[in-house]
């Protein structure tokens, strides 16, 4: 017990790494908060695609679809990998001047995108057809019946489920760190090459779970709430 | 070549209307006047919602024609939103938008479709409830109201769109009995003021106070029509007559 406690959670060393690990883990929080925030506009854009009527829309549609399924049925290592060793290696200039981080925030919303989507989905089918119908009979068009009514509610629904997928996507930027960003768990390890002591992965977990703990809470009391308020307009 | 409406505001000519191989609609024809307010009765599944649903293009209809204020809903190019504009529709379940105050309600349709700016849009939204009594609650969310508040504010929200016809889908039945006369006192002092309306209802006794024609609908034909007195006093058809006996032995007359 003693000598596990110290390979992986003594004081001194925990001291000792938490400057390296806290450096890391900053770029661990900018990769989640950019990738947070194009997931949440990309995936509303194609989850509205894959809900378009009408047959002109069928190859739109269709591209939605092969998305989701794609992205969602594909490892991020796997991304990952062909995002941050693969592209730079086409050649192209652009690419090649990006950075690993950046790459790494590439793949993270493509994969995340591709959830997220199928969250949206859930959330506008969940709105009752005649929502739809009511907003279209008082003239409004298919656009704007979407956004003013449709969108509305489905969002908000989907709150707690989202939250969830985010924790998700905090959790995997440590993934990117295996493919040279040194972040968090990169800085651990270097941590653990240098002085053989684990510990630094301690003190990685441990800042992770401290930015998961209040996003797990908060999305509690929103399912906790909206539960209360369903019951209450149930009466 | 369109069908002549013969100077009705709303003419149905032939109307037919299939959901797979069910005719829910069969050769109907219905004329409406301006200021005229019509009954539907029928038991339920007779086709009346269907019929409303067609005139307001929520639903397409697969032969005849449908004219309102002399332009054919049914032939060449539509402009479903514009028809929309002017023919209001309320439902049974209300379908107010949860997420938005009744006031937001009101208004969304002066804003966002009459595209007039928001003080107007609320002046207009604020009159309307002042109308139906619901001034007080226009901050309130739909569900802090009583159903027949919120069939009123439904009712308001149509209106807003200053619509020259409108339709009400059995507005009354999802109701409670004691809320049943308000919504209905509120629809009397719209034909009061001149509103053409096509009125889905099972108030058999309301439908003989506000109408000036009443049709009976029976699996998808308008089995008979004509004026209250005639349709409740001295119905002619013998499904008329039967369905009639049903409603006063089940005391809803």
């Amino acid at each position: 017990m003693h000598r596990f406690l110290h390979a992986f959670a003594s004081p001194p060393a925990f001291r000792q790494a938490v400057p390296d690990v806290w450096s890391g883990f900053l770029i661990n929080v900018h990769m989640m908060f950019i990738a947070e925030a194009l997931v949440l506009v990309l995936a509303l854009l194609i989850a509205v695609i894959r809900g378009l009527p009408g047959r002109g829309a069928k190859p739109l549609r269709g591209l939605a679809i092969l998305y989701t399924d794609f992205f969602r049925g594909t490892p991020l290592t796997i991304v990952a990998l062909v995002c941050i060793l693969g592209l730079p290696g086409l050649g192209y200039g652009f690419i090649k001047n990006l950075s690993s981080e950046t790459l790494g925030i590439l793949a993270l919303t493509i994969v995340y995108t591709a959830y997220v989507t199928e969250v949206y989905r859930a959330g506008i089918e969940s709105v009752h057809g005649s929502q739809r119908m009511a907003a279209r009979s008082l003239g409004l068009t298919y656009g704007q019946a979407l956004r003013y009514v449709v969108l509305p509610q489905a969002i908000r629904r989907v709150i707690p489920p989202l939250l969830n997928d985010f924790i998700g996507l905090q959790k995997d930027t440590a993934i990117i760190g295996l493919i040279g960003v040194t972040e968090a768990a990169a800085q651990a390890t270097n941590f653990a090459n240098s002085y053989f002591n684990y510990t630094g992965y301690f003190v990685a977990a441990t800042f992770f779970v401290y930015l998961t703990i209040p996003l797990a809470r908060y999305t509690d009391h929103l399912i906790k709430a909206r539960e209360l308020r369903e019951r209450a307009a149930g009466v | 070549m369109s069908v002549e409406s013969n100077g009705h505001f709303v003419a149905v000519r032939s109307v037919t209307k299939r959901f797979g191989d069910l005719e829910v609609l069969k050769r109907v024809d219905l004329d409406v006047d301006k200021h005229g307010v019509v009954c539907l009765i029928g038991a339920s599944g007779s086709g009346k919602s269907t019929l409303l649903r067609c005139i307001n293009l929520l639903e397409r209809v697969d032969e005849g024609e449908i004219v309102v204020d002399g332009q054919s809903l049914t032939s060449g190019k539509v402009d479903v939103n514009a028809v929309r504009r002017k023919i209001g529709i309320v439902f049974q379940a209300y379908n107010l938008f949860p997420h938005m105050t009744v006031l937001q309600n009101v208004m969304l349709g002066p804003r966002k479709v009459r595209g007039l700016d928001r003080g107007r849009s609320e002046g207009i939204a604020m009159e309307l409830l002042r109308r139906i009594g619901l001034e007080a609650k226009a901050q309130e969310y739909p569900d802090r109201l009583s159903g027949g508040q919120q069939q009123r504010v439904a009712i308001a929200r149509a209106l807003a769109m200053e619509p020259e016809l409108m339709l009400l889908d059995e507005i009354t039945s999802a109701l409670d009995p004691q809320l049943v006369s308000e919504v209905l006192q509120l629809v009397r002092e719209l034909s009061d003021v001149g509103m053409t309306m096509i009125i889905a209802t099972h108030e058999m006794s309301f439908a003989r106070e506000v109408s000036d024609k009443v049709c009976f609908l029976d699996a998808g034909v308008i089995c008979e029509q004509g004026p209250p007195e005639q349709i409740f006093s001295n119905p002619q058809e013998p499904r008329t007559r039967e369905f009639l006996a049903r409603i006063i032995e089940a005391g809803r007359m």
